[in-house]
């Protein structure tokens, strides 16, 4: 905090004086110093889009993980139903990691969110200065010696500047949030590249590698205990088993039927 | 004395208030070097909380240099405790 409280203030401090030294006319700086203000606005637009593009991507991986997990369900009750216990414990272990993988998500976007309004707001207040920078510097040029021009354009610019200081602050961490996010939906994306969240109708034969990373990926506790709710709610045990659709076992030979949810395939 | 809270704005205050503000300040900023999370937090709060109810709020289009600048409001404390490279936007 030293650092920011003592340091924010220098570095906008060193700007300023540097833009003035090199400044021989004060009109000329002010229309300098102004061109740059605007260009920087648009910098600060610029990195708002970005945020609002990497939050897009999250809530489109959230839309299409909130799909599986109702598909995952569905199927895990067919699978009890059926009496396939091997397939519906499959089919909760990739509905829970989809599960986790979509808290993670929410609490991101939420963050993104939160970010994009600082960032936004931050960026009107720059603009609000910017404007009103523009009003002073023709001010400045019409009422003032040059010798006086100096002060009140070091007062101008130093007001403007912190206000950029202050956006590229909200930018910074907004940036290093982003890319944390980035992590989480390479992750997401492996894991749905790499079938995770399919169709369990589309099993083939045994165990395969990504069964074996679900196992590890998913909580076996809460697994466990879904499995024995649905089988409860189901009735498994004390009733026969319902006609349900057929599903095709890890292994089994029989011909998979679409789901009730119409989201087979 | 105009003190900038970052991410939210710029407050006038009396200059008589400008020893508070800096014994607060030193005590947030003696808490981030003894490593004590606890305690950041509040002090932190109480720093901002007394800027914000003795200050007034400057307008958008007043362009004014602050006296001292503070971190945001939800600054952390592994931010606090990070070595700040303030690398503004003003140009070169």
């Amino acid at each position: 905090m030293a650092g920011l409280t003592g340091r924010m203030s220098t570095v906008v401090k060193a700007k300023v004086s540097k833009l003035l030294d090199r400044a021989e006319d004060p009109a000329e700086t002010l229309d300098y110093s102004y061109q740059k203000q605007v260009e920087q606005l648009q910098n600060v637009k610029k990195g708002i889009a970005d945020v609002v593009t990497a939050k897009k991507r999250l809530q489109m991986q959230e839309s299409s993980l909130q799909q599986s997990v109702v598909k995952l369900d569905t199927q895990a009750r067919q699978a009890v139903a059926a009496g396939q216990e091997d397939l519906a414990r499959t089919a909760l272990e990739r509905k829970n990691v989809a599960q986790t993988e979509l808290q993670g998500l929410d609490t991101q976007v939420a963050e993104l969110e939160d970010q994009q309004q600082k960032l936004t707001d931050s960026e009107q207040k720059l603009r609000a200065k910017i404007e009103s920078f523009r009003t002073k510097k023709e001010v400045i040029k019409a009422q003032y010696s040059a010798a006086e021009a100096q002060v009140r354009i070091s007062e101008a610019a130093t007001g403007v500047g912190e206000q950029m200081a202050d956006v590229g602050l909200a930018m910074q961490r907004a940036v290093d949030k982003t890319e944390n996010m980035k992590a989480r939906a390479d992750a997401v994306s492996e894991l749905e590249a790499a079938g995770t969240f399919d169709d369990i109708t589309q099993l083939g034969g045994g165990e395969d590698d990504i069964d074996r990373q679900l196992k590890q990926l998913s909580s076996q506790p809460a697994v466990d205990n879904e499995l024995e709710k649905m089988k409860a709610e189901l009735g498994q045990g004390d009733a026969p088993a319902p006609v349900a659709p057929q599903i095709s076992a890890p292994g089994g030979a029989e011909q998979a039927q679409p789901s009730e949810s119409g989201e087979a395939g | 004395m105009i003190v900038r809270i970052s991410g939210e704005g710029q407050y006038r205050l009396a200059d008589s208030d400008a020893e508070r503000v800096d014994e607060l300040r030193r005590q947030a900023l003696a808490i981030v070097d003894s490593g004590n999370e606890d305690g950041f937090t509040d002090a932190f709060a109480a720093l901002l909380d007394y800027v914000r109810e003795h200050g007034t709020l400057l307008g958008d289009d007043e362009l004014e240099g602050s006296t001292v600048i503070l971190p945001p409001a939800d600054f952390s404390f592994d931010e606090a405790g990070r070595e700040f490279t303030g690398e503004g936007l003003i140009p070169d």
